[in-house]
């Protein structure tokens, strides 16, 4: 049966896929145009990458736009390419200006850091926005092929990136250990997704949403469907480094790149967040009743071994990644809030804010580790920070400013993002989890005042001074403004995070988000 | 004709294979082929479900992970050498300077 080209590659197709477009075109050229660069001038690279990753944002921009006309003729969150396989709705177009925003960032802490470590390549950029891709994917797909694939495109480039200083023993470890048990994570989700299509016979995420849903009625309790939930859950827990399956996350944190630990900290995590969702949202709510328990238990293990195991770090990259993984847990409390009964999408809200904040602060965090790297000084153990009052002030205050939003003080952005998980647990009943993240949240800021204590109490260990790029101030100045300007006029976040969830693909399989 | 669930038990003991293999074997190679081993567990089931279903879309799926774990072999090899040529070792018990 021969079909007409345009019915394979629609004008929709070519308008939803845009974004991608543009990155596979810049990280190409990048690769191409490193050829012919001399070695003095790779850092132009990074401002290849960075328009790629411009244009990319402008072509989100372009399918918002759309999705506002279509939202005037009626027809809001309709926006379905490839078949089906392809959803740009409000939750994908969120995730898209996080990434590019995560992405954006890094690139700028990464070259004079790259420099320094004398591995200034092409590839290193390339990689960045190929991984970006992935993400893209990971967020939009509404076909378990393309959530499989754009995971995969996002991991493989992140493995390379985590070992890319590969003359350094540390990082090629960390590389060994994160393609290791990532892979193992991929095998087991792509096991439990295989279940699924065999439930279901569809690889379609509606489609097989609806199959379990009469399934689930007629058998509520078949070991196989289980089975499957519990496979597929165990590799998406994997993805965010949940515990117990977190063990990867702080060798790898602590081998990779200064400016890589932030990227994937941030986006490579929040691309895990947005798969988890559109998994748990949109195919698996008909099994909400089982895995809630799961949930529960893994978010209330995540905040104790995240929050303990951090108190004791003297490695600031190992400190900030167990900090990230009782991030990990408070996220996850919103998930276990997103209430059917009482139609709350608080705690799902929730999430996304605290997404948005968490790539501001934490990536500023990170980008004062980067510029404690220095000729002769790794910098990344908290003797390293001591003294950086005396130092850099301006720096030091702005690490401040990122440790005590991490803390979830206000008026920073990392109070909203906490105040609404809270909230969504006030609001759901679950009184006895809220008071324990609260009393976890304490704990937190011991160790995130560690870190101050030691800037602003203690004397330098060196007199080597620090100094920031150029790139890296821009990066600094962004993130703080981020933190800042979140935390003090929340409006307009919190209605950008609402409008995301406000038209739900598929209205009649979204439960969660009514 | 021999009914799916032969091939679902052969497909799940595949799997159980390989993620033993992965949990015990001390060879960074061996424990990379028990990963390929649980893919391919996932491409069987595939296979299977598609042609128990009549739908191709099982068997898209088989191609995408079969490209995957190709490219995953190929960075991990890389990986591999990068490693080895540091530490001269393949053990990954030795490979331990990041605290566990």
């Amino acid at each position: 049966m021969a079909m007409p080209l345009h019915q394979f590659f629609t004008s929709t197709d070519y308008l939803l896929s845009l974004p991608m477009i543009m990155l596979a075109l810049f990280g190409m050229g990048v690769l191409i145009i490193d050829l012919l660069l001399p070695p003095e001038w790779k850092r132009a690279n990074a401002w290849t990458a960075l328009v790629g990753l411009v244009f990319s944002a402008i072509a989100v921009y372009k399918v918002q736009i759309a999705d506002r006309i279509a939202e005037a003729h009626g027809q809001a969150g309709s926006f379905v390419g490839f078949g089906g396989s392809l959803v740009a709705d409000r939750f994908a177009i969120y995730f898209y200006y996080l990434f590019l925003a995560g992405a954006a960032i890094a690139i700028l802490m990464s070259v004079k850091y790259l420099e320094i470590e004398r591995e200034q390549h092409g590839e290193f950029y390339a990689l960045v926005l190929f991984s970006v891709i992935g993400m893209m994917c990971m967020a939009s797909g509404y076909d378990i092929v393309l959530l499989f694939v754009g995971l995969e495109l996002m991991a493989l480039s992140t493995y390379v990136l985590v070992g890319f200083l590969r003359r350094d023993q540390r990082s090629n470890e960390a590389a060994l250990k994160y393609l290791l048990l990532g892979a193992f994570s991929s095998g087991i989700f792509a096991y439990g997704l295989s279940l699924f299509y065999g439930l279901a016979g569809s690889t379609n995420l509606g489609q097989i949403a609806l199959t379990l849903e009469q399934h689930f009625l007629a058998n509520p309790k078949d070991p196989v469907a289980i089975l499957a939930l519990l496979t597929t859950a165990t590799g998406l827990l994997f993805k965010i480094a949940a515990v117990p399956f977190h063990q990867w996350a702080p060798d790898a944190y602590e081998g990779a790149p200064t400016s890589i630990t932030g990227y994937m900290s941030v986006a490579v995590k929040a691309a895990g967040w947005a798969l988890l969702l559109r998994i748990f949202l949109y195919m698996l709510y008909p099994l909400r009743p089982i895995y809630l328990p799961m949930i529960i238990f893994v978010s209330l293990a995540t905040l104790t071994a995240g929050n303990l195991a951090a108190l004791t770090q003297s490695n600031l990259k190992r400190l900030l990644a167990y900090s990230s993984i009782a991030h990990v847990g408070y996220m996850l409390l919103g998930l276990v809030a997103g209430n059917t009964n009482n139609a709350s999408s608080t705690g799902i809200k929730g999430i996304m804010v605290y997404l948005l904040v968490y790539t501001f602060m934490n990536l500023g965090a990170f980008a004062v580790i980067t510029s404690l790297r220095r000729r002769d000084i790794i910098g990344d153990e908290i003797d390293d920070i001591a003294g950086l009052m005396f130092k850099a002030p301006t720096e030091a205050i702005l690490m401040l400013v990122f440790l005590l939003s991490l803390a979830g003080i206000p008026p920073l952005a990392g109070f909203w993002g906490k105040y609404f998980i809270f909230l969504s647990l006030i609001e759901s009943g679950h009184y006895a989890l809220a008071t324990v993240a609260v009393l976890y949240a304490v704990l937190g800021l011991y160790y995130y005042m560690r870190i101050a204590n030691a800037m602003f109490m203690r004397r330098a260990e060196t007199a080597e001074p620090v100094s920031l790029s150029p790139g890296l101030r821009l990066a600094l100045a962004i993130t703080a403004l981020g933190t800042v300007i979140i935390g003090i006029f929340p409006e307009v976040f919190l209605r950008a995070a609402a409008w995301s969830l406000s038209v739900p693909q598929a209205s009649a399989v979204a439960g969660l988000l009514k | 004709m021999v009914p799916i669930s032969y091939y679902l038990v052969l497909s799940a003991i595949l799997f159980a294979c390989g993620v033993l293999g992965f949990l015990i074997k001390r060879n960074v190679i061996t424990i990379f082929m028990s990963i390929e081993l649980m893919l391919n567990a996932v491409n069987l089931s595939f296979v299977a479900f598609a042609s128990y279903w009549q739908a191709l879309s099982g068997q898209v799926f088989v191609f995408f992970v079969m490209v995957v774990a190709a490219a995953e072999a190929a960075v991990g090899l890389a990986i591999i050498i990068a490693v080895f040529r540091t530490r001269q070792t393949l053990n990954p018990d030795r490979v331990n300077l990041l605290k566990l």
